[in-house]
């Protein structure tokens, strides 16, 4: 099967071409073929899992182009990483493209939504699949397309339009880094191809301060695509979008994109401790940042949001403490809790018609199953014991610990605190105390939509123990082909999380649910502080006000520049030919005496020229 | 005998054909643009002779040629006048620059 893995990016992208000829007709029938080509693709992502089991890494490849020495390839690898991916990938997105059969009803654009996740996920399959770092390029342009087609999907809102040009314009000036990463590293290595690039790392022909910088260049496209702090103030607003394409964004496919790149390049990554640094450095300020953030945030999408940012954070920091495992493991049960949050928040949102948490409120009664969805979503992401989220975020803790993050450690320690603190801020508001809604008829949304959330919730809980220090560390020995390290691992840590977790679910309870501390006993002490996260720190303040300024000054120069210099000179030209024109014209006035004059200086010139030159030219 | 030189002969063509093609090109009544022509057809003449009597091969083919001249002249004026008359009884003028026709 392994040979064959290319055909499971290619039934979403059979979906996009099949909906866009076809789809106007389809109508809703358009989320069959979507969710067809998805689960096909997930059966022949789970054969490709399973085959590769036992086998080694398989890899095909064609030369594309040759310049000179140089060889570009295409093709395809089957590794352990690649085919773990894959599967989580097509399962996420098989279950999102179920979900939206029941979310998008009765859009009108219903079948091009269809048709942009089949694009959306093909392009994060190619991804997964590519071999060297030129094809990953292009399928993460993809990606950066298929994102910015969904968000804007609702393309008549303001906001929605405003967030999809934010979403792509943000990500390319990450994409800029990882694409003069990418040119360093073929100047110096000669070859896009993975293998050839660890190669040269290892050897030594990569001297170590390129490492670095090629490295960290690298770093800064998956800042961009996976909401890391500079670069994170699209991750937001992209929930302007549907409901399902945010599942689709914050679980399996855009910022998962950037975990995966550094996940895939980790050998050139590893071979610098710079870089190393900058990246759990980066990881762990983003977690802690964007958790305090959705502290105090009332849309329900914008508070799962910032806790991606947030969870992506810790991936990273789970890389620069040199354990791709961990920051997989992560990713994937990551995929599992946070796309089970989102499809449960849209499925509150579908029915109160409002995303902020102060108008819901009492919908445990309204909507049990959701709720319950929810609440094992929120659990599993508070890292609460036995549960999913708890042993990822604990191999994450141990990972920063034993590497020698105290720090990052603390850090993380206290972004977790916060995690469990704003899920349940955002679960008992919901869910909890007296409705605020005005929607009469609240009720439960339909099975095509209950039934992907149920299966996540299972996975939410079951997920992490394919990674456990109790019972086995299958994952760990999956990507690392058995040779994966079982250390000893600090048990106290284990407990730190859980109790911390506990507290944060405690606070908020007492808040939030008994109500016995009232709500605004922090933020009426430090309103300054209370300001700040609310706004966000001011980051997107802060960026209008700078690289805003500095765009339009810029634009402004060059309009004027156009206006006057260029267009100056267009109008010199036309006016030029127009008074030869008009001077033309004026000749050409039937009067025989001016004919005779003209022919007579023509003829005066040739003799003059003729006794000048002496007869010939 | 020939104590004037060709050189004023040739000056003396020059300003006379200058001065008929300064009339030819600027005068407004046709009668008189033909009588300008006649200058400068005359102005050739002089040439002619002259060269014909201090040229490099002195002889009377220059002489024979005036006369030719002096004859197309005459049916030239014939003719323009002509069509000077035909002219003015369709148009009602003998201004130049009143026939512009060629214009469209």
């Amino acid at each position: 099967m392994m040979e064959m893995a290319w055909i499971v990016p290619l039934f979403p992208l059979l979906s996009f071409f099949i909906l866009l000829l076809a789809g106007k007709k389809m109508k809703e029938a358009s989320a069959y073929v979507g969710m067809l080509a998805t689960f096909v693709s997930f059966l022949a992502a789970c054969a490709v899992l399973v085959d590769r089991i036992g086998a080694s890494t398989y890899k095909a490849e064609q030369v594309w182009l040759t310049a000179g020495r140089a060889k570009w390839t295409v093709g395809f690898e089957v590794t352990a990483l690649n085919a773990w991916m894959l599967v989580v990938v097509s399962l996420v997105s098989f279950l999102v493209h179920m979900y939206a059969k029941g979310y998008m009803r009765g859009d009108e654009r219903f079948s091009v939504f269809y048709a942009y996740l089949g694009l959306f996920t093909f392009a994060m399959l190619g991804l997964v699949l590519s071999p060297n770092l030129l094809q990953t390029y292009m399928f993460w342009e993809l990606v950066g397309l298929g994102s910015f087609l969904l968000i804007g999907f609702y393309f008549y809102k303001e906001e929605a339009k405003a967030a999809a040009k934010k979403a792509f314009i943000m990500t390319r000036v990450g994409d800029v880094g990882f694409f003069i990463g990418m040119i360093l590293l073929f100047s110096q290595v000669g070859s896009f191809e993975y293998e050839d690039i660890f190669k040269a790392v290892q050897d030594g022909t990569l001297s170590p301060a390129l490492a670095t910088l090629t490295a960290v260049l690298i770093f800064i496209g998956a800042v961009g695509k996976s909401g890391q702090f500079p670069l994170h103030t699209w991750l937001p607003d992209a929930m302007a979008g549907p409901t399902p394409v945010s599942a689709l964004i914050h679980a399996a496919t855009m910022v998962a994109a950037g975990v995966y790149l550094v996940a895939a390049l980790f050998p050139l990554f590893e071979a610098s401790a710079v870089a190393m640094r900058t990246v759990a450095v980066v990881g762990g300020f983003t977690a802690i940042f964007a958790a305090s953030i959705a502290l105090v945030q009332t849309d329900i999408k914008r508070v799962l949001a910032y806790s991606t940012v947030s969870q992506l954070g810790y991936m990273m920091l789970a890389l620069g403490s040199g354990s791709d495992v961990a920051a997989i493991f992560h990713l994937t049960t990551h995929a599992f809790f946070k796309a089970l949050l989102f499809l449960a928040a849209g499925s509150v949102i579908h029915a109160v018609g409002t995303q902020d948490i102060e108008k819901m409120g009492g919908l445990w009664r309204k909507m049990p199953l959701t709720a319950a969805m929810f609440l094992v979503g929120a659990l599993a992401i508070s890292g609460v014991p036995f549960l999913s989220g708890f042993f990822s975020k604990d191999e994450i803790l141990v990972a920063a610990w034993t590497y020698g993050y105290g720090g990052l450690f603390w850090i993380a320690v206290a972004a977790s605190f916060f995690t469990a603190f704003y899920m349940f801020r955002l679960f008992f508001l919901v869910f909890g105390g007296k409705e605020r809604h005005d929607v009469k008829d609240v009720h439960e949304s339909p099975a095509v939509m209950m039934l992907p959330m149920l299966v996540l919730a299972v996975l939410a809980v079951v997920s992490g123990y394919i990674h456990t220090p109790w019972f086995g560390t299958f994952l760990g020995d999956w990507l690392t082909d058995g040779g994966y390290a079982h250390e000893a691992t600090p048990v106290w840590i284990m407990i730190v999380a859980a109790i911390v977790s506990m507290l944060g679910i405690f606070l908020a309870w007492l808040m939030y649910g008994k109500r016995s501390l009232a709500r605004d006993w922090l933020s009426s002490r430090v309103p300054f502080m209370y300001s700040m996260l609310w706004n966000k720190y001011y980051i997107d303040e802060f960026y209008a006000w700078t690289v805003g300024c500095a765009v339009n000054a810029i634009s402004r120069l060059c309009y004027y520049a156009d206006r006057f210099v260029i267009e100056g000179i267009a109008s010199l030209i036309a006016a030029a030919v127009n008074t030869a024109a008009s001077f033309g014209a004026r000749v050409q006035n039937g009067q025989v005496q001016t004919y005779g004059a003209v022919a007579f200086i023509g003829l005066a010139l040739l003799v003059v020229i003729l006794a000048f030159t002496g007869g010939y030219l | 005998m020939s104590s004037v030189p060709l050189s004023a002969y040739l000056v003396l063509a020059l300003i006379l054909f200058c001065i008929g093609l300064y009339g030819a090109l600027t005068k407004r009544n046709i009668v008189v643009v033909l009588i300008c022509i006649e200058l400068m057809l005359n102005a050739v003449n002089i040439n002619l002779v002259a060269f014909a009597k201090y040229g490099a091969h002195p002889g009377i083919t220059g002489q024979v040629f005036a006369l030719f001249t002096i004859a197309v002249a005459a049916a030239e004026a014939a003719v323009g006048l002509a069509v000077l008359i035909a002219l003015y009884r369709n148009r009602k003028t003998v201004h130049i620059d009143e026939i512009d026709s060629m214009k469209h």
